[in-house]
């Protein structure tokens, strides 16, 4: 028996402790908001916050969530309105958006870690999550959108 | 991108049963023939009955019939109905349509058609639903239609002042005869609230940034079931045996079955494979690691990259079938103050799409529902009617968002699969999923390619004979046995339509047998044949001690409207060749266009160059210039692109824009580090890790859109996939600037590297 808390929500699981998170949330937990691109680490569209780092989900299995709180996309913002989901919309940055949850989380992490990250900072956090649509232009305008609105 | 389009009877003669018999007639009454929307598989409706649905309270539903993959069709089709509606875009809602194109017209959203074919059709249906709405008023006060007007969602008595809203006004419009032709009243562009100005985000924004969108990947149904399968690593190749004992073993594992081959050509239709049906993804995965499995392989089990390359450059190196000729190419070069040669390498590439394949599907009392992200849901209903031996009308196809699709997602094996899976397993739905090797090692591939290129130029420099040979496995494999030459789509890509103004041309297609699935790949044919040639551009402006940009000008010569049939592109994308001409006036403008933006000609640090390329297709005309920094260790880097773009009216700029710069970033994932290679049948690559897409950290330091306006009364240009062609062959010639190094074979990947 696994227990960590899922956006803010005590859980438990019983299963194959090696079943990776992704797919606990997806298959088991029905929460698709985290995406499945790769189950290596590769691609970034599984990305979730575990003790608020961003993380990993298809890597991780259960086992090593025992204690961890893990944050999901649709546990961000509880209206959705979280400052990088604005500026994201107001960006226009999604094109068929599905690497787009795995992108939020990532740029999430990096400016609760650092408010006002360099480009070459923002490049490094972020070269971890591919959109193959080529979002690329605009998820860092819009990182850097809500860093300098967090710095003034 | 379109096989139904391009050689129908060819198409129906190789792999009938893909179109409804309903169909067939259509597609033979081709006397005259039928171009545009009108010439696609079920044409087009305009009928406001069938996409609109107005509640009481005012709330609008529109239908979108066409897939929604990043494009931003689930914006801009909407958005060209609720103009001519006059409906107020914050009451209008918009819903998916299901496969079915005796409802909607054609559904098969590939060859960047969407709204070229659809925005006059869309305009009809919204202004008669308009109309029908003043009517309604009209009878409800009775007075001359005449004295009432929609706006902004009221119908006003123009007399009286009195006002309904659509809500109060829809069941009455409902009952009202939908106008036709004269009756018709199109809205003035110059009145257009929502079209050509940009500012409408896209409709699923706040779904996909909470997480909330759904895509194949993510249906999830009560009692459902999740697999994956095991393909035949070789294309064409059969299952010889196979143990699940151990399979069977793994906890949450419920079932292993076969999927049988369908012959080559198989058309859409799944690879041999075995299927392991499980409580969870993560079980079904591990269950197919312990499966056993042995292949025959077929007749595809010696396909190796290296070994075929060499065949094509071999085959390049000698006459082909011919494509278009002019003048004496053979006694111009032999008199030429100059010749140069060169042969260009494109390599095999998957569309990799971030969500990976996938389709649930229900089969039970008699009827098949799937679920699945089809670029052509139609396509994907029949192949499942014909799989299963059911009826169309017992197969329903839902509509899911689509994670990137670039052209894989137009065959939907995988909706064919889980059809299967869900047949074998009493009424309990089971999603098909695909993992990321799955999706590499058996995608439907770009196809693998040599280009060779001969110029002579006389002593000024002009040039006066031009030779390029295509050799390049083509996609019809797919419909027809052992094709060796390319489809009248593939040579409509670029190669027989290229309008310079030489006097002495010839172009040749060889031979080339097909070993894989080809398919096609966001611009097609397109990418290698204008890489090699506005490669060869620039390479014979330097042979000539030209600029390039003056030399790509002096190629295409004034400015001239040309009939593709006199290049003899008999295709011209399907479109009616006295309506869509090659217009090399419109090529020069947007090479000015970019070369202006991009200062052509402007001073750059050491290292850095500017190169340049412009290629017309999908009927829209794109030019780039790119900048690129090359370090002292060959590290690329790309300080700045600009791209012009003429696609005629725009419907949505903004998602023009946004498809330019995706379309910049793919171009530049071809160009720089994407390949897929075959060993002994098998495709060498497992996963981002070696089939590399670019990444944040590679990206242009910014890229500057550049739209030339456009008339609502001129033919309209594809959007989704011009913009990839000229950015390899802008970024090599940058290069060159940069390094004096010419690039011929891509990826680039470490070639520059000391």
């Amino acid at each position: 028996m696994v227990s960590f808390t899922l956006n803010g929500q005590p859980q438990s699981f019983d299963g194959d402790p090696a079943m990776p998170l992704l797919w606990y949330l997806r298959d088991v937990a029905h929460m698709t908001g985290t995406k499945f691109g790769c189950g290596m680490a590769l691609c970034g569209a599984c990305t979730v916050h575990l003790d608020g780092a961003a993380g990993r989900s298809c890597l991780t299995p259960m086992s090593a969530v025992a204690g961890k709180r893990i944050t999901t996309i649709e546990g961000l913002d509880p209206n959705g309105k979280h400052a990088l989901q604005e500026a994201w919309r107001a960006h226009g940055v999604p094109q068929c958006g599905y690497c787009q949850a795995g992108q939020i989380m990532s740029a999430a992490a990096l400016l609760a870690a650092n408010k006002s990250p360099s480009s070459e900072q923002i490049d490094n956090a972020m070269s971890g999550n591919i959109c193959r649509c080529g979002t690329y232009p605009r998820i860092k305008a819009a990182i850097q959108d809500v860093a300098s609105r967090k710095g003034a | 991108m379109d096989t139904f389009h391009v050689s129908r009877r060819e198409f129906l003669q190789a792999s009938g049963g893909l179109l409804l018999v309903a169909s067939v007639a259509d597609v033979f009454a081709d006397d005259p023939p039928k171009y545009g929307a009108d010439g696609m598989p079920h044409g087009w409706v305009d009928d406001p009955l069938v996409f609109v649905a107005i509640a009481p309270d005012g709330m609008v539903t529109i239908t979108c019939h066409r897939a929604e993959m990043g494009q931003g069709v689930r914006t801009g089709v909407p958005l060209i109905i609720a103009d001519e509606l006059e409906a107020d875009w914050s009451k209008v809602r918009v819903v998916q349509a299901e496969g079915d194109e005796l409802k909607y017209g054609n559904q098969d959203t590939d060859g960047s058609r969407t709204t070229r074919h659809w925005f006059a059709p869309l305009r009809r249906c919204g202004a008669a639903g308009r109309q029908m709405l003043e009517a309604a008023a009209a009878a409800r006060w009775g007075v001359p239609v005449l004295d009432v007007k929609a706006a902004h969602h009221v119908v006003t008595n123009t007399k009286t002042g009195k006002k309904l809203g659509y809500g109060e006004l829809a069941a009455d419009a409902a009952k009202q005869p939908v106008p036709k032709g004269a009756e018709l009243k199109l809205k003035d562009p110059k009145d257009f609230r929502y079209i050509g100005k940009g500012k409408t985000p896209i409709v699923d924004g706040f779904d996909i940034t909470t997480g909330r969108a759904k895509y194949a990947q993510d249906v999830v149904l009560p009692g459902m079931l999740y697999a994956v399968v095991a393909r035949s690593p070789v294309y064409g190749g059969t299952v010889t045996s196979y143990d699940a004992a151990d399979t069977l073993k793994v906890p949450g594992v419920v079932k292993v079955i076969e999927i049988k081959q369908t012959p080559v050509p198989s058309a859409y239709q799944p690879l041999a494979g075995v299927a392991i049906i499980a409580d969870n993804t993560w079980a079904a995965i591990q269950g197919r690691k312990a499966l056993k499995v042995s292949w025959n392989d077929g007749p595809n089990a010696s396909y190796s990259s290296d070994t075929y390359r060499a065949g094509l450059e071999a085959a390049a190196g000698k006459p082909g079938k011919e494509i278009r000729a002019h003048g004496d190419v053979e006694k111009a070069m032999s008199t030429a103050a100059k010749t140069l040669k060169a042969d260009y390498y494109v390599p095999h590439l998957a569309q990799a799409p971030m969500e990976p394949p996938a389709a649930t599907a229900q089969v039970k009392d008699g009827k098949c529902t799937v679920w699945t992200c089809a670029q052509s849901p139609e396509a994907a209903r029949n192949d499942v009617a014909k799989r299963l031996d059911m009826k169309r009308e017992d197969v329903t196809v839902n509509v899911t968002l689509l994670g990137g699709g670039f052209g894989r997602k137009s065959k939907a094996d995988f909706a064919v699969e889980a059809a299967l899976c869900a047949k074998e397993m009493d009424g309990k739905p089971v999603k098909v999923v695909w993992t990321r090797e799955d999706d590499l090692h058996h995608s439907f591939y770009h196809t693998v390619s040599v280009e060779h290129l001969e110029a002579g130029i006389d002593k000024d420099g002009k040039p006066v004979a031009w030779l390029h040979r295509s050799v390049a496995p083509t996609l019809m494999a797919l419909f027809m046995p052992d094709p060796k030459v390319e489809s009248m789509i593939e040579i409509g890509m670029g190669l027989a339509n290229v309008p310079f103004a030489v006097p002495n041309v010839r172009i040749e297609n060889p031979e080339a047998p097909v070993h894989t699935r080809v398919g096609w790949y966001r611009a097609v044919s397109n990418i290698p044949h204008a890489f090699a040639v506005q490669s060869f551009v620039c390479e014979c402006a330097h042979a000539a001690g030209k600029d390039p940009k003056d030399y790509l000008l002096e190629l295409l010569g004034p400015p001239r409207r040309i009939d593709p049939r006199d290049l003899n592109d008999t295709w011209n994308h399907g479109e009616n060749p006295t309506l869509y001409l090659v217009d090399t006036g419109r090529i020069r403008r947007v090479a000015e266009v970019a070369a202006k933006n991009g200062n052509w000609g402007g001073k750059l640090p050491k290292g850095h160059g500017r190169g340049i390329a412009a290629h017309y297709s999908f009927t829209t005309y794109v030019a780039a210039v790119v900048e690129a920094a090359v370090d002292a260790k060959g590290n690329i880097t790309i300080p700045r692109v600009d791209i012009a773009i003429d696609c005629g009216a725009q419907v949505n700029p903004e998602r023009v824009r946004a498809q330019m710069e995706g379309a910049c970033i793919m171009g530049l994932s071809n160009a720089m580090v994407s390949e897929i290679t075959y060993k002994d049948g098998r495709v060498t690559q497992d996963n981002f890790h070696q089939y590399e897409v670019l990444r944040m950290n590679m990206m242009p330091k910014a890229i500057h859109v550049h739209m030339i306006p456009g008339d609502y009364a001129q033919p309209m240009g594809g959007v989704g996939e011009p913009g990839v062609p000229p950015i390899a062959p802008a970024l090599c010639n940058a290069i060159f600037e940069a390094t004096g190094k010419r690039i011929r074979s891509l990826p680039i990947r470490d070639q520059l590297k000391a």
